[in-house]
């Protein structure tokens, strides 16, 4: 049994929130640039190059990239074998949010009632937080956060067998073709398939943090990832919506066993700045 | 085409502008989003004067990141805007004569747009560091109990965006979309 202090998962907390929203991942530079060459609008170009330049000018100015720095979203890989001590596990993680949201400058962007109050908690806390125990010593943090304007574009639908593989293209086609301009495209789609209600949405999330140049393990979700991409490219919808060919950088699937009488599908939409850092502990 | 507009926009110049033309603004703007919108529009339902002149004026659709120390803002793209069309039409009817923001509006706002000889102009979302560099100064002037939320007047110098919504009705949503799918 290891014993971690979770005094000492606020510093690295803070960090992630801090970086994250700083530093754009190099996959997401180099697809931007993969597609760009491919682009056929002079309108489309201008955006992606004016994204190119913003992605620079944050890592050199030390600010967020976008304004919206997002809900936390964590991801905790938490090992059996670590007993944690000194101190409630997710206040820590909320102190990791509050400090680094607070120091690096970065938006405050949560209400604390969802419907009637809707007051500013002033220091983006609650953060989001999904724990997977997992087998050995380590502690995996990953922080992931998630902007509003792409979150809303996400939806869950219960879809039956008989609707096969041609029904889940259609519907997460259809659901970006209905999202249009509002997403921030260039977007990455995360697709959760299978599991229950709750579970494929999850799923779609979990699928965002996989890295824009790594390809699905499993040819046959490969296949059916090109697949969609394809088809979204064609919408025409293109950076911001102006009008081109890039939509989507990349279609990302997760899928889990399901009950013999459902067909959960999930659609997440992410923004082009597609955030997320992770540290080990 | 490149376009330079300042503050407050006048009737004619908006006139000459169709959708794709790249406007550079520069003077005096508001921001607001959604719960200033909600606050704005209950002050005209009730009659009440709203807390800047809409005259010609420009609303920016942003909640900026904080101002690092030695800025004068943080970063500061748009915010999607269709969530901002209940509320549009009625400020547009009190003079006010742009919008800034991103993605689509509903036909309401368009249609209102016609009327009061109004504009919609898009900014890069996702490029809130090369927008914030146009904005040389920035404070609020209402509702700061709403934060990230609340508005502010914003001296801005070639705030670079891209006419979406023209006044005769066109927009640059459904044009470009048409022009690229297959």
């Amino acid at each position: 049994m290891r014993e971690v202090n979770v005094k000492d998962l606020i510093p690295i907390v803070k960090k992630l929130c801090i970086d994250a929203n700083y530093y754009i991942g190099e996959d997401i530079i180099s697809k931007i640039k993969e597609f760009k060459e491919k682009e056929e609008s002079p309108t489309a170009i201008n955006v992606l190059d004016i994204l190119l330049e913003n992605y620079e000018l944050a890592d050199k100015e030390q600010m967020p990239i976008c304004q919206d720095t997002g809900v936390a979203v964590c991801f905790v890989e938490l090992g059996q074998d670590v007993h944690m001590v000194g101190g409630d596990f997710t206040e820590a993680i909320n102190e990791g949010v509050r400090q680094g949201y607070e120091d690096g400058y970065l938006r405050k962007s949560m209400v604390d009632d969802p419907i009637i109050d809707r007051i500013n908690t002033k220091d983006n806390t609650p953060a989001i937080i999904y724990t997977d125990i997992v087998s050995g010593d380590k502690i995996k943090i990953t922080i992931a956060p998630k902007g509003g304007g792409s979150e809303n574009m996400s939806e869950v639908k219960m879809m039956k067998a008989a609707d096969g593989i041609k029904g889940v293209v259609d519907f997460v086609v259809d659901r970006i073709s209905r999202s249009g301009g509002n997403p921030c495209p260039p977007i990455v789609v995360g697709v959760g398939l299978g599991g229950n209600f709750e579970q494929s949405a999850l799923l779609a999330k979990k699928s965002l943090l996989r890295s824009l140049t790594e390809k699905n393990p499993d040819p046959k979700w490969a296949k059916v990832e090109d697949e969609i991409l394809e088809k979204v490219n064609n919408l025409g919808i293109g950076p911001q919506g102006l009008g081109g060919r890039t939509t989507a950088l990349g279609v990302h699937i997760l899928s889990k066993p399901c009950h013999i009488a459902s067909m959960p599908v999930a659609v997440n939409v992410q923004c082009h700045a597609a955030r997320h850092k992770s540290a080990v502990i | 085409m490149e376009i330079h507009l300042t503050t407050p926009l006048k009737t004619e110049d908006l006139e000459k502008l169709k959708i794709g033309d790249q406007v550079y603004i520069t003077g005096t703007i508001y921001t607001g989003r959604d719960a200033a919108h909600k606050r704005l529009v209950e002050l005209l339902e009730k009659g009440e004067k709203l807390p800047f002149d809409a005259e010609g004026q420009i609303i920016y659709y942003v909640g900026p990141a904080p101002a690092p120390p030695g800025k004068p803002i943080g970063s500061a793209g748009p915010t999607t805007s269709y969530r901002m069309d209940p509320y549009a039409p009625a400020l547009l009817d009190v003079g006010m004569k742009a919008m800034i923001g991103k993605g689509p509006r509903d036909q309401t706002v368009i249609d209102s747009m016609i009327k009061n000889k109004a504009v919609y102009l898009a900014a890069v979302g996702g490029a809130a560091v090369v927008v914030a560099k146009s904005i040389k100064e920035s404070k609020v002037i209402a509702y700061e109990d709403l934060g990230p939320e609340a508005i502010r007047e914003m001296k801005v110098e070639n705030f670079p965006c891209v006419v979406a919504n023209d006044v005769y009705g066109n927009d640059i949503y459904k044009a470009g979309v048409e022009e690229y799918k297959r």
